[in-house]
């Protein structure tokens, strides 16, 4: 789903060049749950604006779903970040001026679809995140936890293969945590890739496999799939393989 | 391209921008109409000043001018290759009788005594113009009752007369009054037409005195002022002494007649200006026309351009008002800059969840677009207001006359608070692009 060989990415400013990545190797297959960890300034963000397509690269390659991304240029990343990607932020980042029906609408209106589909999906991932019956309320009306349901709702409607998910509890008590966790699982089970950059390792142990990233680098690679089922099966014999 | 359903979508999101900051929203709009409605209060007054209310027959009426003027000195100064404006009457007579155009019509305004058959309204002064019959199929006033006089009525100088509607209201109650009398200056005149309301603006047929001037209420033939000894009450110039009396002024150089003529086309018009030349060939020849030759067949636009009916200050007004909407269009791309840069976040998550830079250029600069609308909407309503001040404040003047909105200043008004703001937007919106998604998702 998501393979980057020796990548690198430098940050310069007028005096300073700053290595955030550097010969950064990483392979996430499909239907994976990989939590990425390490400490601050690791590296840890930008491989995850990387893998969105949110940030160009210096050097190595990037196959998102077998395609290279490099050399791509804006609407292309645009459409492929659209279609295939689906974003998990900190901070929520939901629209304060629109309701919840509108805020989950954002990503389907780029994708051109009818007005009765995107009402279907919508729909159907605020059913899924269980909030279908707040849908004309706005976000400022709505718990920390419940706003991240909704961003995960926003994520799924358009049906990505891979999950990108940026801190997704940290600004959560842990309670709320714990429910936000348990939907990202259950979407897992559901067939959906998930990256998860975290800072808990409570968190990193609920996912399937860990990595970890220190100076812009993978230095432990965690390649034994710790879930059952088909999935993990496939994914450690691929593993293997490699 | 933008889909109706995007252009929609976006107009919707524009929406709700504009009202979640009704105060920004406010200066935005505010700043748009006070610059539309400047500018487009000056645009108003010069652009009914540069009408032509004869534009539709531009190739056929040609104001005709001799340069009969003094060899040492040209008539006019400043503008040495211009002809006089106006001409001399023997010249006018002579061109009138060789009939060598479809229409002639050469004029001169004085004033008459009306004396009413009504006793309740007492004799006044009207303003006439003495004129050949040419004047109505050239100039083409509407008739509400019958037409002009012939050339024949022309030629007896038939003491016939057309009246304008508030003549005719005032002296026979708006009736059809052709066929009835009216005592003009101690004689009493048939009425053989009577106009509709006529207005042409400029008054294009006779500037000397006031191009924003009403026409004149009574016109009567030309050989009747001729015969009652009179000459223009407008202008009236000589570059040197004619003989005395009235014969001494019709023979001598000094021009106070307008000529106009009707062609058929361009080509008329060249055929009529070699005719003049060798009219005035021939008039060099009993020692009159000392300067080079020099006439014109000028259309109604060129007359106007050369006795620059648009003033100079009117246009520099016109400049001034323009160049305080383009300042009121930097405090809006400041204000637009402002509200687009709140948006990074907003911008940011669009952008990370596949809007490209072109889709996030058009939510914006269509956002630009409603503000300019908005401008330009409230601009009209603040023009309106203007230019209902200015009729107050020249009351009376040919300025009020010049301060009405009509249908195209409306559509120009909108179309260019449209296109401003959205010139003003290229830059915010510009901005708004360049936005980095990963940046500002973090930074949330």
């Amino acid at each position: 789903m998501l393979k980057m060989t020796h990548l690198s990415k430098v940050y310069r400013t007028h005096m300073i060049e700053t290595h955030a990545l550097r010969s950064f190797d990483i392979h996430v297959r499909e239907g994976e749950f990989v939590a990425v960890t390490g400490p601050s300034g690791s590296g840890k963000t930008t491989f995850l604006n990387i893998a969105g397509l949110l940030e160009d690269f210096n050097d190595g390659d990037y196959l998102l779903d077998g395609v290279s991304v490099k050399g791509l240029d804006d609407n292309a990343r645009s459409r492929l970040r659209n279609e295939k990607i689906g974003f998990i932020f900190q901070g929520f980042n939901l629209i304060p001026d629109l309701n919840l029906f509108d805020n989950v609408d954002v990503p389907l209106r780029y994708r051109r679809m009818g007005s009765a589909e995107r009402k279907e999906r919508i729909e159907h991932a605020l059913g899924r995140v269980g909030l279908s019956s707040r849908m004309k309320h706005y976000p400022s009306e709505l718990s920390g936890g419940q706003q991240q349901r909704v961003a995960i709702a926003r994520a799924l409607a358009g049906s990505p293969r891979l999950l990108l998910a940026d801190e997704p509890t940290g600004n959560l008590d842990s309670l709320m945590a714990r429910g936000v966790m348990e939907l990202l699982e259950e979407i897992h089970g559901q067939g959906t890739t998930i990256v998860m950059v975290t800072h808990d390792p409570e968190l990193a142990a609920r996912a399937q496999r860990n990595v970890h990233i220190i100076d812009g680098q993978v230095t432990d690679l965690d390649d034994a799939p710790r879930l059952g089922g088909e999935v993990a099966a496939a994914t450690a014999a691929a593993a293997i393989a490699d | 391209m933008l889909s109706n359903n995007m252009f929609t979508y976006y107009l919707r999101l524009a929406m709700i921008s504009l009202k979640r900051n009704r105060i920004l929203t406010a200066l935005m709009v505010a700043a748009i109409a006070l610059g539309i409605g400047m500018s487009m209060t000056s645009m108003t007054v010069l652009h009914m000043m540069s009408a032509n209310p004869m534009s539709h027959k531009e190739e056929q009426v040609r104001r005709v001018e001799l340069d009969n003027w003094d060899v040492n000195r040209p008539w006019d100064e400043d503008n040495p290759a211009e002809p006089p404006d106006l001409m001399t009457y023997q010249d006018a007579n002579n061109l009138v009788q060789a009939h060598r155009a479809e229409h002639e019509a050469a004029f001169f305004p004085n004033v008459l005594a009306l004396e009413p058959d009504k006793r309740d309204v007492k004799p006044y002064m009207v303003e006439a113009l003495f004129t050949t019959s040419g004047f109505f199929p050239i100039f083409e006033p509407p008739f509400r009752y019958g037409t002009g006089w012939s050339p024949a009525e022309d030629r007896s100088a038939a003491r016939v007369v057309v009246i304008d509607s508030e003549t005719n209201e005032k002296l026979f109650g708006g009736e059809n009054s052709v066929g009835r009398k009216v005592r003009l200056g101690g004689e009493d005149y048939t009425v053989v037409g009577v106009l509709e309301h006529w207005r042409p603006t400029p008054r294009v047929y006779h500037v000397a005195n006031g191009a924003f001037e009403d026409p004149q209420s009574v016109f009567a033939p030309f050989s009747i002022g001729i015969e009652k000894q009179l000459n223009s009450n407008s202008n009236n110039s000589c570059y040197k002494d004619s003989e005395p009396g009235y014969a001494g002024l019709l023979a001598s150089e000094c021009i106070w007649v307008d000529l106009w003529v009707q062609v058929k086309d361009e080509a008329d018009a060249q055929r009529y200006l070699s005719f003049l030349n060798d009219y005035v060939g021939e008039q060099k020849k009993s020692g009159r026309f000392p300067r080079p030759t020099n006439n014109r067949v000028y259309t109604v636009a060129q007359f106007l351009e050369v006795q620059r009916v648009v003033g100079r200050d009117v246009r520099t007004q016109v400049w001034l008002a323009f160049a305080f909407f383009a300042v009121c269009l930097i405090n809006t791309v400041g204000l637009l800059l402002a509200k687009f840069m709140g948006k990074s976040s907003e911008i940011g998550l669009r952008r990370a969840v596949g809007a490209s830079k072109p889709a996030v250029f058009a939510q914006y600069l269509t956002e630009s677009g409603l503000v300019g609308l908005a401008g330009g909407l409230f601009g009209l309503v603040l023009t309106g207001l203007g230019l209902l001040a200015l009729r107050k404040l020249y009351a009376g003047t040919s300025i009020e006359r010049l301060a009405e909105l009509d249908w195209s200043m409306v559509f120009a008004s909108l179309a260019i608070a449209l296109i401003a703001s959205l010139i003003a937007g290229l830059y915010p919106t510009w901005r708004a692009c360049q936005v980095q998604p990963a940046t500002q998702l973090k930074t949330q």
